[in-house]
């Protein structure tokens, strides 16, 4: 049997800028080719909301955000009729009002199912809206259309968007929207994929300094209590600074310079300076 | 093909829909697993299990299902036939040359053969999946001559192995309740008034208003609707409540997350409310309950979650509490009147089975107050009690 057979099928392989476990590389693509939203969970920092710009960037597609409040319907991101405007308009007459059409701006729901073959939809973040949100959502994702009511016209996706859903929640989303998902669970990332994405950013880094925060990095993940581990992120802020600083490799080793970029919290900060296991490195 | 996978994994507690099976045989048909049996482990595992705390039962159930049983009958056939294809070693060859230097293919396919035999044979005794050791040759040389590319340039480890990692041990927790079904039925806890600040287009204010300017528009906002209800909720943290840390911890933390009361306190207790409640579940930080009665107003929705479980002085007794810094004049009792006297509204959530609610004090703590089971129905009915 030819494995190269669905090398049609293949087509996200992570892009420049974004390194992706060949494991979550092949479940994109199952999400793609089967055309189900991908739900995407996993620490803070591992690269939830970053996997859909890759996506689109590695598909040269274009990337809709649908940023999720505590306050988002789901009808917003089908569409918006903008009442207010059509009264504004009625009194000055500078629109002919009887067209409602012009009154009806499209969602990022909306605008993805217009442009479907082209876009990248991500809904960023869906634990944030009210508990029975992604119900509503629902009946859109599974026909790919929804009617505007004012106008009864029917925006219809030609062909499955490729939709991305990030969530931070354990548990808050119901079954039968969960059913519908292919689902991922981000795990962060060990040393080696750690070094792989820190060279990513950093293609200069020497390697003895990228040895040297690494180590330290994952010694202060692996502290118990503390109430924000670093991640990603704070790590390749930390590796930035330390660059620009020009702090040499003996100092990172024995202290941590800058640790206000890996540690946030002044809780956490407070802990460390009184925590047992520090005594051996300084903080600043 | 795999039907009692599916039913595997539905014994072992993952709650996998017939739809989700469906998917997987769609992503199969369409060869999406690209022949290999690690990735058939993920792209299964996204498929069909929608919560990190199904992933160790998932986890055991594979192991079990492709190692202890090895591979279904027919699949086995297929990869012996395929191996005995001349053509086909060939491709292997070409692919992975470095891999097949000095490897004797038919001595392989021999090793291959007894490996089978002998684990069908070993395993049916009834041992679940021990062995971790047993790497197959096929395993290591990550090629499964079926066209199951097993680890290999894929990353380095075999799916088997990544399933009996059980790296996902630690997220498993058997809850009865889930966080939602809890917020769900919390979310009936409500009195919506409209409060705030007027952003919300009122449309039929601003249409009357219109008509009589003469058409000239005048917009009318009003403020949203929000929920006025607030909750206090009591725990006891003592320790007959032991078994039942985690349901109410569950309960606490829906509660917390909801966002649509108006105020949400919460306090903790041990074994009945004496004089002094505690804001932590360690019970150190101490506030005066008569403090805590006259900052609440007697609107707030009152939830006291416990076993009702004590000893009958503990309940009955002046200085009857059983934690020697925690005692008080007035016996629980009197605290249990005083907050139903208070309070409009005031439930008892009961984590013990109703059977077992004959007890001396559940049976005089239920005549002061309305005791609901902590179930999901008890919930519900404790939530319409509360309005």
């Amino acid at each position: 049997m030819d494995m190269t057979d669905n090398s049609e099928f293949n087509i996200f392989t992570g892009s420049d800028d974004y390194i992706a476990s060949p494991e979550l590389q092949n479940i994109v693509n199952v999400a793609i080719t089967l055309g189900k939203p991908l739900l995407i969970r996993g620490e803070p920092g591992t690269g939830k909301t970053k996997l859909a710009y890759s996506i689109a960037k590695a598909l040269d597609k274009r990337l809709i955000t649908w940023n999720i409040k505590s306050t988002t319907k789901a009808k917003d991101g089908c569409y918006i009729y903008d009442t207010v405007q059509r009264l504004n308009d009625s009194r000055f007459g500078d629109n002919d009002i009887s067209d409602i059409k012009q009154y009806i701006k499209l969602g990022q729901l909306g605008e993805a199912f217009v442009d479907a073959g082209n876009v990248v939809l991500l809904i960023d973040e869906i634990d944030k809206a009210d508990i029975e949100f992604p119900n509503d959502l629902l009946n859109e994702l599974d026909e790919m259309q929804f009617t505007v009511q004012e106008t009864k016209e029917t925006i219809q996706a030609p062909t499955r968007p490729i939709v991305v859903i990030t969530s931070n929640a354990e548990k808050e989303l119901p079954d039968a929207f969960l059913r519908r998902c292919i689902f991922f669970y981000i795990e962060f990332p060990d040393e080696k994929m750690m070094a792989d994405i820190v060279r990513v950013h950093f293609p200069d880094l020497e390697d003895n300094i990228l040895k040297a925060c690494m180590k330290k990095f994952y010694n202060l993940r692996d502290i118990k209590g503390l109430r924000k581990k670093p991640s990603t992120s704070e790590l390749l802020d930390w590796i930035g600074v330390i660059l620009k600083s020009g702090v040499d490799v003996d100092t990172i080793e024995k202290k941590y310079p800058f640790i206000g970029v890996l540690v946030k919290k002044e809780q956490d900060y407070a802990y460390l300076k009184s925590s047992s296991q520090f005594r051996d490195s300084k903080l600043e | 093909m795999f039907e009692d996978f599916f039913y595997l994994l539905r014994d072992v507690g993952i709650p996998v829909s017939f739809t989700e099976w469906m998917t997987l045989q769609d992503a199969l048909d369409k060869n999406l697993d690209n022949q290999s049996l690690l990735a058939f482990y993920y792209m299964a595992r996204s498929i069909l299990v929608k919560d990190i705390k199904y992933y160790d039962q998932y986890d055991q159930a594979f192991a079990f299902y492709f190692k202890d049983k090895t591979l279904p009958d027919k699949v086995r056939q297929q990869l012996l036939d395929w191996l005995k294809n001349p053509a086909n070693r060939r491709g292997l060859m070409q692919r992975f040359p470095d891999f097949f230097e000095g490897i004797d293919l038919d001595k392989l396919r021999e090793d291959f053969e007894k490996l089978m035999r002998e684990q069908k044979e070993r395993h049916d005794g009834g041992n679940r999946w021990i062995g971790t050791g047993g790497e197959s040759p096929f395993g290591n040389s990550g090629v499964n001559p079926a066209g199951i590319r097993v680890g290999g340039s894929g990353g380095g480890h075999m799916a088997l192995q990544v399933a009996m990692d059980r790296k996902f041990q630690n997220y498993r927790h058997d809850i009865v309740l889930d966080t939602r079904q809890i917020k769900v039925a919390l979310k009936k806890l409500r009195n919506l008034r409209r409060f705030g600040v007027d952003d919300e287009l009122d449309l039929d204010e601003t249409i009357d208003k219109t008509c009589k300017n003469c058409g000239d528009i005048d917009l009318v906002f009003r403020p949203p609707k929000k929920n006025q209800v607030k909750v206090a909720l009591f725990m006891d943290a003592g320790g007959s409540m032991e078994p039942f840390a985690n349901l109410v911890n569950v309960l606490f933390s829906a509660a917390h997350a909801s966002n649509h009361f108006k105020d949400f306190k919460y306090f903790f207790f041990h074994n009945c409310i004496y004089e002094y409640v505690f804001t932590d579940i360690q019970l150190e930080k101490k506030v005066p309950t008569a403090q805590v009665v006259r900052e609440l107003d007697k609107d707030y929705k009152v939830i006291i979650v416990g076993d009702a479980s004590m000893a009958p002085y503990e309940l009955t007794t002046a200085y009857g509490a059983i934690s020697y810094y925690n005692q008080s004049e007035s016996p629980g009792i009197e605290w249990l009147k005083r907050f139903e006297r208070h309070f409009k509204k005031i439930i008892w959530l009961n984590p013990l089975d109703a059977r077992y609610w004959n007890g001396w004090t559940t049976l005089a703590i239920g005549q002061i107050f309305k005791m609901f089971p902590l179930t999901i129905q008890g919930l519900d009915e404790a939530v319409k009690a509360l309005l």
